[in-house]
């Protein structure tokens, strides 16, 4: 079993803490889909977000990204954030490497070539995204996410619609750019292996409308 | 070159002799003259300065009614695709602009402002505002709105977001509503002329209608159609082609 992830006054204490995620409710019209939601991320932590289909994992992760204003409550969070959607969400009509350099406009082209190498898509810098395969293009969005150096990365179902061999290997190249870059990281993922091999701590949402609950590793399993 | 322009070509070959023939069982020059016996007196008005005096100011009015329609039928039509209030509140006057007869606009503009250039200007330019508007506003609803969470996320500056993220979106609409544009525009310019400015094509169709030239009249309206036919093939299509090349890439 778990427990609610009310967990701010043991975070408190916690050195680091950069995210506090602080949601008494959010609504569609009238209906209630997120509860108290309650915790905090600290600096270099990983953190699952698993639960079932449409119980509101996306609506959370919006909420502490920034995105969805509309709830009761607050977030804090630190300035730089970069947020890995469940769509590639690129700029099509720009080159691959203009989708870097455009969106961080202090990254020069042999820093942008660099973080492309870094992902395995160095070669395809002049092409256009729609050149690319699906992997390819989340490859990209990885590279965009991690060419900032964030200090909060946000990632919305990252290896959803992947097979299984490109999922593993984006998994590994993930685990490689957190290691390197060390940021805090909260992530939605189905896939209870992802979340045990990439996450520090797992929330799981459950209810109507949803709570977090803490899993210790081995509820997750 | 290419299949498209040899068929581009053959098909306006072919309407040269479709209207040869009809020329030749007509044999009245008065009512149709051949294509080819327009050709001394098109030279002679290109020669005499009159058709690029006429051609000139016909230009220069078409040029300003696009840019004005164009630029405020943009804004207006994004900010209603954007924003639902705003469209709820203007959607009736645009279903009166588009219902409202281009005739109707001119000879108000002329009334109201007088018989000049702002009025001329002005006629145009509101006859052509709600068709943008309409296409753009349509743009502005399939705007990804993905695109506009990543925008916020990575912080980017409205320069970056206007011209690498919206316009883009938007280039497809835009090159619509500019293509018809220009093709509705000089029309409903050539009107203006026709009922209250003494230049311009239209004003020159107006006084050969009343001498019953008809030769004058096909080569002034010949005359501004080549020039329109430049402006689409020089250069609406290929800024078409260019902002649509990741499409096909």
């Amino acid at each position: 079993m778990g427990h609610p992830a009310t967990v701010g006054a043991a975070r408190d204490a916690l050195a680091g803490r950069m995210i506090r995620v602080d949601v008494t409710g959010k609504s569609f019209g009238e209906s209630p889909v997120l509860g108290p939601c309650r915790f905090d991320i600290a600096s270099g932590e990983c953190v699952a977000l698993t639960g079932p289909s449409g119980i509101g994992k996306t609506t959370l992760l919006r909420i502490v990204a920034g995105i969805d204003d509309s709830f009761t409550g607050r977030v804090e969070r630190p300035g730089n954030i970069a947020m890995v959607f469940q769509e590639p969400t690129l700029l099509l009509w720009r080159s691959v490497i203009e989708n870097l350099t455009l969106i961080h406009p202090d990254l020069s082209r042999t820093q942008a070539l660099d973080m492309l190498a870094r992902v395995g898509i160095a070669d395809k810098a002049d092409l256009f995204p729609t050149q690319l395969s699906l992997g390819q293009q989340r490859r990209l969005t990885l590279a965009r996410a991690f060419a900032g150096r964030p200090e909060f990365l946000i990632m919305d179902e990252p290896l959803v619609s992947l097979d299984h061999e490109t999922a593993q290997s984006m998994l590994r190249l993930i685990e490689e750019l957190i290691a390197a870059t060390k940021p805090a990281v909260l992530f939605v993922t189905h896939t209870l292996s992802d979340a045990e091999r990439l996450a520090t701590r797992i929330l799981e949402l459950r209810g109507s409308p949803a709570n977090p609950f803490e899993h210790s590793r081995k509820d997750a399993l | 070159m290419t299949e498209k322009s040899a068929i581009t070509a053959l098909s306006l070959i072919g309407l040269l002799i479709f209207w040869s023939a009809a020329a030749w069982i007509t044999a009245d020059p008065q009512i149709l003259p051949s294509p080819f016996s327009l050709v001394a007196p098109l030279l002679a008005e290109i020669r005499s300065g009159e058709l690029p005096y006429h051609l000139g100011h016909t230009l220069l009015r078409v040029i300003w009614a696009f840019l004005l329609a164009m630029t405020l039928g943009t804004i207006l039509g994004l900010a209603m695709g954007r924003n639902d209030r705003l469209n709820r509140w203007l959607d009736p006057w645009l279903v009166v602009f588009l219902n409202l007869p281009a005739l109707v606009l001119i000879v108000l503009c002329y009334l109201w402002i007088g018989l000049n250039e702002t009025a001329a200007i002005a006629a145009v330019t509101l006859n052509k505002i709600p068709n943008v508007a309409t296409v753009i506003r349509e743009g502005a609803r399939s705007l990804d709105r993905e695109l506009d969470a990543m925008a916020r996320i990575y912080r980017l500056s409205f320069r970056t977001r206007l011209r690498h993220i919206l316009l883009p979106q938007l280039a497809p609409f835009i090159a619509a509503s500019a293509r018809s544009g220009v093709a509705v525009i000089w029309k409903i310019v050539l009107v203006v002329e026709f009922l209250g400015r003494s230049n311009g094509i239209g004003f020159q169709i107006h006084l050969y209608f009343q001498l019953f030239d008809v030769g004058m009249v096909l080569i002034y309206a010949l005359s501004f159609i080549t020039v329109m036919l430049v402006v689409e093939w020089g250069i609406l299509q290929p800024w078409e082609r260019r902002v649509t090349r990741w499409r096909v890439a």
